[in-house]
């Protein structure tokens, strides 16, 4: 009957953070029993819309619209009372307690003096599994649940309230193939019940697979809504990277130097197997594959953060064994890494001295550490890398994303490394400097230095590298160079449907 | 998931292998190296060892909650000490005068409320300022310990109420007033733990903070409750101990935190929250007791009863570091 | 603007906070009782901090690199037993650097056990609190140590003696602030140690060997507990098993006061001195206006509290926690 009234409808959202138009005029419509993808690139405003409909953020302008009633979101637990329901990336779980505690927490089923009501607790929690068919029971501590186990614990709890609309954000990035069809299931099951289903995926395969509409977002604002069914991988692509970016193919071809960096069969338990390659100096080497498939993981092994099982590293032709960072450091290993707030910079600290931190050592004169030397390292890095900060004393945390991520670049420039990693370099950056940060890898390559770029964002990893390592499931798939690239290709080589082949 | 569950087997049941192990070694080595001809099983003995459980064991059990919530309490024996000045004090504070042996109830009654304002204080500090709560009791330790010679200045207070000596010193199935107590009190938070709603909150709040927030939990008002919990089981147990012992020292109480702590640490409770169980924590209090009593018999010092006591604790949690390592999945960092 | 002003002004008054405290104490107490700034009290005060002054100098570094240290206490005991015993049976020339060996030996340790296996540093402080006063007990076999000829030794001059009309202890406590100070501000180990505090992963990923400035953390702060309990043991001549014990939450209680954040990170060598002058001025205070020591205490609670929480109200940029 209410087929026709959308089960939630969002209308020119606007959110604005200091020097930054997050979402700019945003609209969304999700029908009853509509699978409905949002995609859009990192950075294009979809966490940010997911925080204003969750009640996280307040929007500056425009209206949350639930079945037709205008309605102001204030918090996670409201939001859910209003039959918004999210299925989030990130588990929100209490790994020690039951199933069923977690699927109802907050609100247990009372009996007198503030006792749970254990039997009606398991009757509705098995009620509710029952219904998702799965494999564990009320009591299972969540804890020992696999990762798509827990998950199926979470969209349990969307079905605790007569849910309007389901939010999945990337739901299938740690599941295995077996259990994204139970996944797919049970997303078709809620479809049948009428409730309305915004699904958030950056993977194509998946989102012309199960959803019937498709919006984009790109640079915080709506550019447009279409029918999976009558578009394809191609316009879906172009409306979220537009023609705002140059992010062309990397069409350079400059001489390249020697081998800088060998890896032969290297293996890390489960995470990688097998991985070969060879980065060359003036190149830049691009890592591509999806969350899981062992990227991340090779470049800590190079940087001494994991032990390897097997294979070798060979540095300028010589075999090494890299312990630990500041090993991989001085024998000119560096890594930017992936989390740049955990990983890369110590917050609290000033810019100078974040930059300086891996050779505070070095640059003491007797027992002191030399400020006018630190200085001037500071100066000529803020210059090359055009860094805007009033000054070496501002405190790192008060700057930019794009700032942040180039004082650790310019931390490892200042020691000049034979091999830099840059791990993820332009997330959670904005768009400008985004652009910015990849000439600047471009440069680092024509100046001769050896480059990996780890990246999930194919656009960057086709823009910058000379060659891309595709990786699937731990194990290089393919190395494509740039002419012979497509993004077809690329795709499916992630994907680990391309046949595995060797390219010397 | 097999190697996962073995290892949280593993880790429940240790405690009281531990104590079974102390039981073995202390009767063993008791027939050789002990002065006394009575054997270190004997029943007089283990009562005994109960009783003198009680102290320590009735505010662990306020700290399991306290921790298992992610917090700790640092304050907890200078509120002892608070609550047996008052009770003591107050049984003869002349408007009473004309209670007679009632005076026994209405001062316990002060007692025990003074110990939930305390615990009140601290919990609405926590709450309200956002200040860490290892800083915060570790303010009111000093402070609260600072009230108790305020109160009395460096004497000490006493009060012999023979009718309360004798409830005190009373066996009922053998057991004593005290270790009732101590039983009680465990079954009672043993239950809030389990079977309650608080008690569940309690382990989600420590588990998952941001997710209890989401569910709409109040963390805010929970934890002022825990405080208060602990507050009124430290001024229980100076209420068990001092109807007995009549007189308490302005200094009375200090290290009982660590104690506690260690005994709830030895229980397998996780400093970070989220997990520890009220059995647990009882195990760790036994074990405690155990080896005080059980070196004691054998001609150790307290000295070596410190020593042996510190090291375990540090063993405690090195292995359990060592059962929860992930190998290849953890960065070497 | 305007608010963001108020909160700058707000920001500054909650880190300058604990100076401004100071300052208000000072003149409270000067008008009080003009005695409280004369030469002799000023002297007088510091002196009877020193031995704390020097221990929290020692814990300043480990939390600045983000761990606790809750053995201090019971450690100087141990070195004040060990070094009057020491004295007698192989004299003052061998006692001391022994003694400094076996403290050290303590905080390598610990400092092993925190930096290179990684534990908690509150349990295994903890911990060690209890192991290390069974030690001292062990050693003294309970007894009080006592320097058989008082007269007859050279050893009372850290504790009682004194240059330039200066008292050794402050002169002990100044000299080894000013070294203590400089290391953690112009060194590398320093800026290491702000490093680690402030974000160990990060650390590890810059290079920094995060296990090794741990560990030389706790060595620090043991070489400072062996000072506090040569200082001690020189002064009294004797001592009991328990001399430190609680020493610990007045030194934690110091640090924080100074501002170092329990997080790790932030703290500085000048401002714990701060803190321990506080804390020393308002014991002196309070009794030159008649009351008792045990006030102190109380006083120290409210200042710890609101010091501690003035800093993270200006940090979150509100007074009330949004604790739901």
């Amino acid at each position: 009957m209410t087929d026709h009234i959308p089960a939630l409808r969002l209308e020119g959202i606007v959110k604005t953070f200091p020097g930054v138009r997050a979402l700019d005029g945003v609209a969304l419509s999700v029908m009853p029993g509509e699978v409905h993808a949002l995609m859009g690139e990192n950075g294009a405003g979809k966490s940010t819309l997911m925080k204003v409909l969750g009640g996280i953020y307040q929007p500056d302008e425009g209206q949350i619209i639930v079945s037709e009633v205008p309605t102001v979101m204030t918090s996670p637990l409201q939001a859910k009372s209003k039959g918004i329901v999210f299925i989030h990336q990130e588990l929100s779980l209490a790994e020690e307690l039951t199933v069923a505690e977690n699927i109802y927490l907050g609100e247990l089923p009372r009996r007198s003096f503030g006792r749970v009501d254990w039997t009606m607790l398991y009757a509705q929690t098995d009620a509710i599994l029952k219904k998702l068919k799965v494999g564990f029971n009320a009591k299972t501590i969540v804890g020992d649940l696999s990762i798509a186990n827990q998950q199926m614990v979470e969209i349990a709890r969307a079905l605790t309230v007569d849910a309007k609309a389901v939010i999945f954000d990337e739901p299938t990035a740690s599941l295995t193939d077996a259990e994204k069809v139970v996944l797919f299931d049970v997303i078709s099951d809620l479809q049948a019940q009428g409730v309305g289903i915004i699904y958030i995926s950056h993977r194509m395969e998946e989102i012309f697979k199960i959803t019937d509409r498709i919006s984009v977002l790109r640079d915080g604002s709506y550019r447009g809504t279409l029918n999976t069914r009558d578009t394809t991988e191609e316009e879906v692509t172009q409306l979220m990277i537009g023609r705002a970016l140059d992010l062309t193919r990397n069409e350079s071809h400059h001489t390249l130097g020697d081998v800088a960096l060998e890896v032969r069969g290297l293996s890390c338990g489960d995470l990688f197997k097998d991985v070969s390659f060879e980065v060359r100096r003036g190149e830049v080497l691009g890592f591509y594959g999806l969350v899981g498939a062992g990227r991340t993981e090779i470049a800590e092994t190079l940087f001494g953060l994991r032990d390897p099982d097997g294979g070798v590293i060979l540095l300028d032709g010589e075999e090494v064994r890299v312990t630990s960072p500041a090993d991989a450091i001085s024998k000119g290993i560096s890594l930017v890494p992936e989390d740049r707030k955990g990983q890369g910079l110590v917050l609290g600290m000033n810019c100078r001295d974040n930059m300086t931190l891996p050779q505070v050592g070095n640059l003491s004169s007797g027992p002191f550490v030399a400020p006018g030397a630190e200085t001037a390292i500071f100066d000529k890095y803020k210059e090359k890398l055009d860094i805007r900060t009033p000054g070496w004393k501002q405190t790192v945390g008060n700057l930019s994303g794009g700032n942040q991520q180039k004082i650790v670049i310019g931390k490892w420039l200042s020691m000049n490394p034979k091999v830099l990693i840059v791990d993820e370099p332009t997330r959670g950056i904005d768009v400008g400097s985004k652009s910015e940060i990849h000439t600047l890898i471009r440069e680092l390559a024509a100046q001769g230095y050896a480059v990996i770029v780890v990246s999930s964002e194919m656009p960057e990893v086709l823009h910058v590298s000379d060659r891309i390592v595709a990786m699937f499931s731990g194990r290089v798939m393919r190395t494509f160079t740039s002419d012979e690239v497509t993004e077809e290709s690329l795709i499916q080589a992630i994907s680990g449907i391309a046949p595995t082949q060797k390219v010397a | 998931m097999e190697a996962g569950n073995l290892s949280k087997i593993l880790k429940n049941s240790a405690i009281w292998g531990f104590i079974v192990l102390e039981l073995i070694f202390f009767s063993i080595a008791g027939e050789f190296l002990s002065l006394s001809d009575k054997a270190f099983m004997d029943v007089d003995n283990m009562l005994l060892l109960l009783k003198q459980s009680a102290p320590i064991g009735i505010i662990a059990m306020g700290m399991t909650i306290i921790m298992v919530n992610g917090n700790i309490d640092l304050s907890v024996g200078a509120i002892f000490a608070l609550s047996a000045v008052i009770l003591l004090d107050s049984l003869s504070w002349s408007v009473f005068a004309g209670l007679g042996d009632w005076v026994i109830p209405v001062s316990w009654t002060l007692a025990l409320l003074t110990g939930v304002a305390l615990g009140a204080i601290n919990g609405l500090i926590v709450w309200k300022t956002g200040v860490d709560a290892f800083i915060v009791t570790l303010g009111s330790m000093l402070g609260f310990r600072g009230l108790v010679f305020m109160y009395n200045g460096e004497n000490p207070t006493s009060s012999l109420n023979w009718t309360l000596v004798d409830f005190a010193e009373a066996q009922f199935l053998g057991f004593h007033t005290a270790t009732w107590f101590l039983a009680v009190v465990t079954l009672i938070i043993w239950y809030i733990m389990t079977r309650t709603v608080h008690g569940r909150n309690a382990y989600a709040i420590g588990d998952n903070r941001e997710a209890a927030v989401n569910a709409g939990i109040k963390v805010g008002p929970h934890m002022l409750i825990n405080f208060m919990i602990i507050g009124f089981l430290s001024a229980l147990s100076a209420v068990v101990f001092y109807s007995e012992s009549g007189s308490v020292n302005p200094n009375d109480g200090q290290l009982y935190e660590l104690w506690v702590i260690t005994a709830v640490v030895l229980g397998g409770t996780k400093l970070t929250g989220g997990s520890g169980s009220i059995v647990s924590t009882l195990g760790g209090v036994l074990a405690i007791q155990l080896l005080r009593k059980g070196l004691g018999h054998i001609g150790a010092d307290t000295s070596t009863v410190n020593l042996v006591i510190g090291l375990i604790l540090i063993a405690v949690l090195f292995l359990d570091r060592q059962l929860n390592a992930k190998g290849k999945e953890e960065l070497k960092i | 603007m305007a608010s963001m002003t108020k909160a700058d002004i707000g920001g500054m008054l909650a880190r300058q906070g604990i100076l401004i405290a100071f300052a208000v104490f000072i003149i409270g107490f000067t008008i009080a009782n003009d005695r409280f700034l004369s030469p002799d009290n000023v002297m007088g005060v510091i002196r009877s901090s020193a031995i704390l002054g020097v221990m929290a100098l020692g814990v300043t570094f480990v939390v600045i690199s983000g761990n606790l240290d809750l053995s201090v206490g019971s450690m100087m005991s141990f070195s004040t037993i060990v070094v009057l015993d020491l004295h007698d049976k192989i004299g003052p020339f061998l006692a001391i650097p022994a003694m400094f060996a076996m403290t050290l030996c303590l905080g390598a340790f610990i400092g092993f056990l925190v930096g290179y296996l990684k534990l908690n540093s509150l349990i295994v402080t903890l911990g060690m609190l209890s192991a290390i006063h069974g030690l001292t007990l062990t050693y003294s076999g309970g007894q009080n140590m006592d320097i058989a000829d008082k007269e007859g030794t050279w050893f009372g001059v850290f504790g009682q003696g004194s240059a330039l009309g200066i008292p050794v202890p402050i002169l002990i406590f100044l000299a080894l602030a000013a070294l203590l100070g400089i290391i953690l501000a112009k060194t590398a180990f320093g800026r290491k140690v702000y490093a680690v505090g402030g974000n160990g992963t990060a650390a590890t990923f810059s290079g920094i060997k995060r296990a090794r400035i741990v560990f030389l953390c706790y060595i620090m702060s043991s070489a400072c507990v062996a000072v506090a309990g040569l200082i001690q043991a020189s002064r009294s001549m004797g001592s009991q098993n328990t001399v430190g014990q609680g020493l610990e939450l007045d030194v934690l209680a110091a640090v924080i006061l100074g501002g170092a954040s329990l997080l790790g990170g932030s703290g500085t060598i000048f401002k714990t001195v701060i803190g321990v002058l506080i804390l020393g001025f308002i014991q002196n205070g309070l009794l030159l206006l008649g009351l008792q020591f045990y006030v102190q205490n109380v006083v120290t609670w409210v200042i710890i509290i609101l010091a501690v929480w003035l800093d993270i109200a200006a940090k979150r940029g509100k007074l009330w926690s949004n604790i739901a």
